[in-house]
């Protein structure tokens, strides 16, 4: 491992302003992603700001129904709390099928939404990589490419976003807020997340010191029967192969309303939107979802070995919406 | 008297373990103690051009950075042989870093020496190698026309072919044929423990921590690579975490460890790291199997022909021997097997678990599967109707036990009354099916002598030694039982030391002989020193058993005594002190069977499991397994479970999980950490039911035939004519992944 130096700091402005300061900076939150790549000899910070004494560990009600979790909450805290768990289930689902319990005990919001890819090209440190080292190429575009993504992707990077519970706070808008050296910022998620063009190595519009202090989850009605699917090979502990967070709202036989994100497909955490706008006003049985799943994923472009995904997806969207009704049919 | 063995007593090392005394290899801590890191490959082809240490040199506590251009040469490269011979075990006939060529990913090109781990890990980052690359073939795929039959395997241990009869013949005339083709991913061995090594030089003499299944195939091996005497190597080994065949042979990294010792004139230890155990300790070779099975259609069998095709390295002809089992299980009058190769540019494979015969089986039981449906037959009578009652030189089992494996498999997996339709049964978006394999493993019997020493003390307490290593297995706590048992002493007198080549010396402890290899030893030797303490007792005027035949004496808690007339005795301290003796000791060994013994060698088994498959999402899971197994003498019920337990998840995993893909435009393999390369967790692993069938055996050591491997065997098989069972479709591909079982979506 590389030599590197160490600083922890007790104010959001000392953090921003360290790093912001120092080119080779980085937060530690966690860890669990930040230790590994640095281990990888992927990410090559001088400088670690450890920032888990700020105060931002908080879960709080909004006015008005919502919730703020703040960045440096732990994933497991945020899952078994109420307000969570009884408004936002999908959330709080797709927390806690990520990891194991112990980095959910570590691992912060903050960190997860800045997680960084899984693809293996990326995280071996040799192999060409535009994410890695732009300009070098995608090694992953003609190689093992089973775990990538179809949605999204760009000649230049096809790797998905990893995290789960992205995907679910992407079904229902979140807003990230974040503190840097040109001020405070309200993020939408849906925009925290840069498809890869042709600059994969820009994942988020964080700035060099940019903080996330918080995560807002607005009201929505909707969340409170939402579901989130995981599939993968082995049962725990894996990566999604697909993943749906899916909420839907059926009046009198009729998707009065849909929410559908997808993970483990798409480049960034894929709201669905194509499949939610065919979804209003039809009826609420497997065949419309299997329509609004197709019309999803005609954009997708498959390559050698994640062909299978176009399908899988499909169906995903099929099982999660057809659970979600199930428990929000009245 | 027998009254450890056959108990399910606890390991005697299990508090050790979970307390953390127990000391692994990398552990060891040693005054002026240094680090090496391993520079791997990054081509899998080519030359080192240029190699520039100057950036690692000038990092931070660096030593030393060895490469091809001041590494000393070896003495000599030893023939690859398998480490149960007890000879040389190398893993591979190639010593890197004797000059620039690269022949696989991950070949040591330098290796970096430092005062801490973590700055020879930094360092060896620094080290800038120059390759020029050279094409490479690494997959089956790329090297298709370069196919040929091995003339013999395992370092010419074995034949590659194995016929009898007529084949083609037979074949062209069977009423019902069944013909399959098999793709199998390469699997790695993934011990939690990545291997180490800790040398340290004194006056010319070398000893080495390693973490080996056998100390003394370090030993010799590395004896014979530095051109030392054996006396003057000397391994220790007292815990092992896990092998599964990838601590079998000497991997280069061990005599490598020495080398650096050598020359920074200090000891170093070497740990590879996670990636590099996926490079550097051999692996399951990518492989593809094909077989044919001529059959009547009352359901007897009449010919198989069953072919291996893998990759090996340029150096060997290296493949698991698949054909031992489909070649004996079945009364058949015509067989042929035969194994081909491609030689590549990757490591050379090595042991694995189940070695060779649980993808043979794979192949040959699912292959069966089909045949029942074919004929309408029940699998399990199927197995029954076909099983031979001797091997196929027309010699008896040495024991069976098949057909009441199957028997009693049916029964406690509920088997009788199956619906054998296809998708017949349903959970919601589930759909259930149950399937069987039969189960077989040879017993290995190529080891030369084996040898351990018995010491009683005066107190009546004993020790007991042989140069063997624990594992995982539980080798220490069953040959203390046996121990025990032989010297009539009660478990707690007994202590049992291994983990030292200066002690008695016993072969790798491979292809599941370990326990019955050491228990033989072990036995040898404390009946001799039982008899021999008899001997004086009947011979000594002062001892109530004066005159006594020592054939009527037995020893109980520490006490000889007659054996009708228990009252007549004295204990073993009360002989002693009488002649002054505060200890005495024996020898004693044990040589396995010739190999031409008259007698089959197979450890039978039958394997039962019920999966759900979601046809839709492509998912599998197992839902029970049944295993049941005749191995023989079985010296502690709860090792044995745990070993056959874990043989079975093993199983489970080669069927669902298990698979490294070859990037071949690099040559490097996909996976390279436990992250990417799938090993079950708790939660897929389902209520696992074993069962024992007793069978007695003369012919191998104490009756014992092994737990080792058989486990293993026939679990994937059973899963996958599950999944058929489940779905009615034929996967013909391992690992079982989604987008295989995936039912084909309805356009396509
Ligand atoms: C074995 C394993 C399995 C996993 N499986 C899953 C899974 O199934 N699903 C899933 O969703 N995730 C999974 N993860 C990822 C895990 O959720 C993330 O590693 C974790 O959430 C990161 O949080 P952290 O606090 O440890 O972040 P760190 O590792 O400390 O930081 C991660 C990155 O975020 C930056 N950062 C941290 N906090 C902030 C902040 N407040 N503002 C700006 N930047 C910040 C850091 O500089 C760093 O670049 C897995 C991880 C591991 C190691
Ligand atoms: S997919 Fe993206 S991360 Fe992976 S190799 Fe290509 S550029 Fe790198």
């Amino acid at each position: 491992m590389r030599p590197l130096g160490y600083a922890r700091v007790s104010t959001v402005a000392e953090a921003v302003e360290i790093v912001a300061t120092d080119p080779a900076g980085a937060f530690l939150a966690g860890g669990t992603t930040e230790i590994d790549l640095v281990r990888l000899g992927v990410a090559r910070p001088d400088l670690l700001v450890d920032i888990n004494d700020l105060p931002l560990h908080d879960i709080d009600d909004l006015p008005g129904g919502g919730v703020r979790i703040g960045a440096l909450a732990r994933m497991s805290e945020v899952a078994r709390t109420p307000a969570i768990a009884g408004r936002y289930p999908g959330v709080a689902q797709a927390l806690l099928l990520g990891a194991s319990q112990q980095l959910r005990n570590m691992a912060s919001m903050g960190g997860n939404l800045c997680q960084r890819t899984r693809c293996a090209y990326f995280r071996d440190g040799v192999s060409p990589c535009n994410k890695r080292e732009p300009g070098t190429g995608c090694s992953a575009l003609d190689g093992l490419n089973r775990g990538h993504a179809i949605l999204g992707t760009s000649e230049h990077c096809v790797a998905t976003h990893p995290s789960d519970v992205a995907v679910a706070l992407v079904a229902f808008d979140a807003v990230v807020h974040t503190a840097g050296p040109g001020g405070v910022r309200r993020i939408p998620i849906d925009d925290f997340y840069l498809m890869p063009g042709d600059t994969p190595d820009r994942e988020n519009p964080l700035r060099h010191g940019e903080l996330i202090t918080a995560i807002d989850l607005p009201p929505a009605g909707i969340a409170e029967r939402s579901v989130y699917l995981k599939f993968r090979d082995r049962q725990s502990y894996e990566f999604a192969l697909v993943s749906v967070c899916a909420a839907v709202r059926v009046e009198d036989g009729i998707v009065t309303e849909a929410r559908v994100a997808l993970g483990g497909v798409g480049t960034k955490p894929w709201r669905a939107r194509l499949a939610e706008q065919h979804l209003l006003g039809v009826p609420a049985t497997a065949e419309s979802y299997a329509a609004a799943a197709a019309y999803e994923l005609s954009a997708a472009v498959p390559r050698r070995h994640n062909a299978f995904k176009v399908e899988l997806a499909q169906r995903a969207i099929v099982r999660g919406l057809t659970q979600a009704a199930r428990g929000g049919m009245r | 008297m027998n009254t450890a063995i056959g108990r399910p007593v606890d390991r005697v090392d299990s508090q050790a373990k979970v307390t953390g005394g127990a000391r692994y290899t990398a552990e060891i801590s040693l005054p002026g103690l240094t680090y090496a890191a391993v520079v791997g490959a990054r081509i899998p082809s080519g030359r080192v051009e240029a190699v520039d240490a100057s950036r690692a040199l000038a990092a931070g506590g660096v030593l030393a950075v060895l490469t091809h251009e001041n590494l000393p040469e070896i003495a000599g490269q030893p023939h690859l042989l398998p480490s149960l011979l007890g000879a040389a075990a190398p893993g591979q006939s190639f010593f890197p870093m004797q000059d620039a060529a690269v022949h696989y990913a991950g070949q040591p090109v330098a290796l970096v020496v430092a005062e801490s781990h973590e700055q020879a890990q930094y360092a060896a980052s620094l080290v800038d190698v120059t390759y020029r690359r050279e094409p490479s073939i690494t997959s089956i795929d790329e090297g298709r026309d370069r196919v040929y039959e091995a003339q013999r395997l395992f370092g010419g241990l074995m034949p590659g072919r194995d016929e009898r009869g007529d084949v083609e013949t037979a074949l062209a005339e069977a009423p019902v044929r069944i013909e399959a083709g098999y793709r199998f991913a390469a699997n790695h061995h993934n011990a939690l423990e990545p291997p180490a090594t800790t040398a340290v030089w004194q006056d010319g003499r070398l000893t080495l921590y390693d973490s080996t299944m056998g100390i003394r195939a370090t030993q010799l091996t590395v004896a014979h690579l530095l051109g030392l005497p054996l006396s003057h190597v000397r391994v220790i080994t007292h815990f092992v975490g896990g092998g599964f065949g990838s601590k079998a042979m000497t991997w280069p990294h061990v005599t490598l460890a020495a080398m650096a010792a050598r020359h920074v004139g200090r000891p170093v230890r070497l740990a590879l790291t996670r990636a590099q155990t996926y490079t550097s300790n051999g692996h399951r070779e990518e492989q593809e199997q094909s077989i044919s099975l001529g059959a009547t259609r009352d359901g007897r069998l009449t010919a198989i022909r069953h072919h291996k095709l893998s990759i090996t390295s340029r150096f060997d002809d290296w493949a698991e021997p698949a054909t031992g089992v489909s070649s004996q299980l079945y009364d058949v009058e015509h067989y042929e097997g035969v194994h081909s190769l491609i030689q590549g540019n990757t490591m050379t494979p090595t042991f694995t678990r189940g070695p060779g015969e649980t993808l043979g089986v794979f192949t040959l039981e699912t292959a069966m599967d089909e045949l029942a449906y074919e004929l309408g037959v029940d699998p399990v009578e199927l197995r029954l109707r076909n099983h031979a009652g001797a091997d196929p030189r027309g010699n008896p089992w040495s024991s069976d036990g098949l057909a009441e494996c199957l028997r009693l498999g049916a029964e406690r997996f509920g088997w009788h009354g199956r619906d054998p339709r296809p998708r017949a049964r349903r959970d919601g978006d589930w759909l259930i099916g149950t399937g069987m394999a039969a189960a077989a493993y040879p017993v290995a019997f190529f080891m030369p002598e084996q040898r351990a020493r018995a010491r009683v003390y005066e107190d009546g307490s004993a020790v007991v030694q042989t140069g063997t290593q624990e594992f995982g297995t539980g080798v220490l706590t069953v040959a203390t039982q046996v121990a025990a048992d032989a010297l009539g002493l009660p478990l707690e007198s007994v202590r049992f030391e291994a983990g030292d080549t200066d002690l008695p010396n016993t072969s790798a402890a491979v292809g599941s002989a370990g326990a019955g290899m050491v228990s033989a030893a072990v036995h040898a030797a404390a009946t001799a020193l039982r008899d021999r303490l008899v001997a004086m007792a009947v011979a000594d005027a002062a001892s109530p058993l004066h005159g006594a035949d020592p054939a009527a004496v037995d020893v109980a808690d520490g006490r000889m005594r007659l054996r009708d007339r228990p009252g007549t005795g004295e204990s073993y301290a009360d002989l002693m002190i009488r002649h002054r003796l505060a200890d005495t000791e024996a020898v004693g060994s044990w040589t396995p069977p010739p190999l031409d013994t008259p007698h089959g060698l197979l450890t039978f088994g039958a394997q039962f499991a019920e999966v759900a498959v979601d046809p839709d999402l492509g998912l599998v899971r197992v839902r029970r397994m049944v295993g049941v197994f005749a191995p023989g003498r079985v010296l502690n019920p709860k090792l044995a479970r745990s070993q056959l337990v874990g043989g079975m998840v093993w199983g489970l995993s080669q069927a669902l999980l298990e698979g490294n893909e070859m990037d071949t435009r690099h040559g490097r393999w996909g996976a390279s950490n436990l992250g990417e390369y799938l090993v079950p967790v708790n939660a897929d692993i389902p209520e696992i039911t074993v069962e024992f069938v007793e069978v007695e055996d003369d012919v191998v050591p104490l009756g014992i035939k092994g737990v080792g491997e058989i486990g293993q065997v026939g679990a994937a098989a059973a899963v996958a004519n599950a999944v058929f069972h489940a779905t009615g479709r034929r996967l013909r591909r391992l690992p079982l992944a989604a987008e295989l079982v995936m039912d084909p979506p309805a356009s396509s």
